[in-house]
């Protein structure tokens, strides 16, 4: 009696003392600049629905980790999740994610750039909205290429990349021809590669999913990767990635560089970057196939279905996401910081179009990338330098340890990717993809 | 004394008295910790033996009971024979390089020279830093060709600097290591000199016996023990290297670098293979009880 009165007692005091609290949102998300930015303006979020934000940033391996084993395993730890491309058709599949189905109309949905709304659905369903979007270009150092008497093509093939490498490298003066990413990982090196062995005409998998590693076309694309790597690239090429390279071409140090279109955002700001009046925009570089030569990659806000507080959350959400979001960092932080690729209105934006001269190469090539029809051979996966199935990370990195054991000579490009499809036709097996 | 004034009872029952009273104090009082210890060490042994046995993978529920299947994946991997020679080569290696400069600097720092208690203190200071710490110092700071310390000398030198995470990542983490555990050996050898008998030394000298002699036949054999048991230490740390590799290689290029500890977190973490990571953690006990059993016990009988 005595301890079913207090029981009764506390849960009445409990649910008491959660209705007067203020509702608190844990977020968590990766430490990119944009979304520091984020955090830094989200005291205007708080003001306005008395909603509190608890923060957790983190660096995008450890986030992906957490993540991923709160969300398997309905921890219930996050009510927001940054979440990219990849995880979301996967997790909303799996019935993880709450889906955005009825986003109100001042958000106006229409607006988010299709191949974009395309990569976070799962059949036809949104479960996470797009925060910045991404896909690849080529950015060269225009006084380089002047003084050299060069001029770069609007969609460079990769011979040319290279032609182009052999002349602007000058290791003396520390300039190295070409920057691409050498560091192992399904993110990392293997994007570039994976955008090589498409421009080549291979693919990941086949039909059947036999792993497409061991093919010609992508013997032939990790050879010239190897190859221009080792000649035109800097040294310790095995250790970078999209942040490393940054320094390097920010800081003068290379010739070209083929990543992420969000780059173009640094390069060109004085205030971080050293080459800023001096860098030119193309596409990603094509070769005996012209498409699936640029990724598309989101990272976008999520809400796990293990939250208690998916309204909130979805409230937050949408205002992270919004124009009015958009437009409030253009206006105070300088448009060319305001998070890119989402929208078809930032980039109708005179104000954007005036600051950013990348605009148009960055819409194009996010417009352009498809994550569904792009390899030469019909494929049975959606993703461009990574298929949207669990297995795919641990394809990816053991592929990206084998590449860059070719690209550091420890071993023979022929042998590296033999290893490497072997490795992800066990991985498939075990899967119960050959049935 | 004040007993022995008492007349004593009877032998058998003083015995069966005391007997009792052991069992009564004793038992009651360490079951609680032995038991407790043994629930920490059994429920995650029987956790992860279960797990070894399921197909769970975060990613791709449900789990569901496959036999003996993620063994049968661990034990096939093609790359499995390296990830085990390269957790012996770290092993090896690295106690090797820790125990040649432990005794070195024992030896050294056991000499009477100016400033000694500073320089003793920067010796051991290494000792003191993160696993982590370390290796994003020697990845970034000295390592790396293009900002490190080494290149830079190597340079001014004229010689093209060694890309070493790229070129001989092994020795790369093997010399990361020993760093971090010459002064745990330097530490506890010095200690150990601190005992050796001077008289000895004194009358070894007085025989004719140089220093190479006294430290061949006098030093050598005192510090027989204290190696021993840096040894056995040692190895045990070795065998779960894991940060060291994740901040610097992350296991490559290639497996070059991957050890039994990083391959079972990048199933796990990596792959989110539940069912095989508690394979390969199982296969760890395995390997580690070999090791133990061979390497260690030989060891241990000469204490």
């Amino acid at each position: 009696m005595t301890l079913k009165t207090l029981l009764s007692a506390a849960a009445f005091l409990a649910v008491a003392g959660s209705a007067s609290a203020q509702t608190t949102l844990t977020v968590a998300t990766v430490n990119n600049p944009d979304m520091v930015v984020m955090q830094k303006y989200s005291s205007k979020f708080e003001e306005k629905t008395g909603i509190k934000l608890k923060w957790l940033v983190l660096e995008e391996n450890v986030l992906r980790q957490r993540v991923t084993t709160d969300i398997s395993t309905k921890g219930g730890q996050f009510d927001v999740v940054t979440i990219g491309m990849y995880e979301t058709p996967i997790w909303g599949k799996a019935g993880w994610l709450v889906p955005f189905d009825d986003t109100p109309d001042t958000y106006n949905i229409k607006d988010v750039l299709p191949s974009v709304r395309d990569g976070l659905s799962y059949e036809g369903k949104l479960y996470s909205l797009p925060f910045y979007a991404e896909s690849t270009m080529t950015f060269y150092r225009t006084d380089l290429f002047k003084k050299a008497g060069l001029t770069m093509p609007d969609k460079p093939s990769w011979d040319q990349i290279a032609e182009f490498a052999a002349k602007l490298d000058d290791k003396a003066n520390g300039t190295y021809g070409l920057c691409i990413r050498g560091q192992p990982g399904w993110g990392e090196n293997m994007a570039i590669v994976g955008l090589m062995g498409n421009a080549w005409g291979g693919q990941l998998f086949d039909m059947k999913w036999k792993p497409g590693y061991n093919s010609d076309a992508w013997k032939e694309a990790v050879k010239f990767y190897v190859d221009v790597g080792n000649k035109y690239g800097p040294p310790g090429m095995v250790g970078n990635g999209f942040n490393e390279n940054l320094a390097l071409f920010s800081s003068g140090h290379c010739g070209m560089w083929i990543d992420a279109t969000v780059a173009a955002g640094f390069l060109y700001d004085p205030k971080r970057s050293q080459v800023s009046d001096k860098v030119g925009f193309a596409q990603a570089p094509v070769e005996k196939w012209n498409k699936g030569n640029g990724w598309l990659w989101a990272w976008a806000l999520g809400i796990p279905t293990s939250s208690q507080k998916s309204k909130e959350a979805k409230e937050f959400i949408e205002w992270a996401t919004s124009p009015d979001y958009i437009k409030m960092i253009g206006e105070s932080e300088g448009w060319v910081t305001a998070p890119p690729g989402t929208r078809q209105s930032t980039y109708d934006n005179p104000a954007y179009q005036k600051a950013a001269p990348f605009a148009k190469p960055t819409l194009d090539a996010i417009t352009a990338a498809d994550p569904i029809n792009g390899t030469k051979d019909p494929k049975p996966y959606a993703g461009i330098t990574f298929a949207t199935i669990p297995e795919m990370q641990a394809i990816g990195n053991f592929t990206g340890q084998q590449v860059a054991a070719a690209l550091t000579g420890k071993a023979t490009v022929e042998q590296a990717l033999d290893q490497a499809a072997a490795n992800a036709e066990r991985t498939l097996k075990q899967a119960g993809y050959y049935k | 004394m004040k007993i022995e004034a008492h007349s004593p009872p009877p032998p058998g029952v003083q015995r069966g008295w005391l007997k009792q009273q052991r069992r009564v104090r004793t038992w009651p009082l360490m079951a609680p910790a032995v038991g407790l210890l043994l629930v920490w060490m059994i429920v995650p042994l029987v956790l992860t033996l279960w797990y070894s046995f399921q197909g769970y993978n975060l990613l791709s529920p449900p789990q569901g009971f496959v036999g003996l299947d993620n063994y049968v994946y661990l034990l096939t991997d093609p790359g499995l024979p390296q990830v085990v020679w390269n957790t012996l080569a770290i092993v090896v290696l690295a106690l090797s390089t820790t125990i040649g400069f432990g005794i070195l600097f024992a030896v050294l720092y056991d000499q009477p020279f100016l400033g000694r208690g500073v320089a003793r203190l920067l010796v051991i200071a290494p000792f003191f830093v993160m696993p982590t710490v370390s290796a994003l110092v020697w990845k970034n700071l000295l390592m790396h060709p293009v900002y490190g310390l080494f290149a830079w000398v190597s340079r001014s030198f004229g010689i093209a600097p060694i890309d070493w995470f790229a070129d001989h990542p092994m020795m790369a983490i093997v010399i990361i290591i020993s760093w971090e555990w010459i002064p745990f050996v330097t530490l506890i050898l010095l200690t150990s000199l601190q005992s050796l008998d001077r008289d000895q030394v004194e009358a070894a000298r007085m025989d004719g016996a140089g220093p190479f002699a006294t430290f061949f036949f006098i030093t050598l054999p005192h510090l027989g023990r204290p190696i021993a048991v840096v040894v056995m230490l040692e190895t045990i740390f070795f065998l779960s290297v894991y940060a060291e590799i994740l901040v610097t290689t992350v296991g490559g290029p290639g497996l070059e670098t991957t050890n039994i500890p990083f391959y079972i977190y990048s199933r796990a973490l990596l792959a989110y293979d539940v069912g095989g990571a508690s394979a390969g953690g199982i296969f760890a006990i395995v390997i580690a009880n070999i090791v133990a059993f061979f390497f260690v016990r030989s060891i241990a009988r000469q204490l």
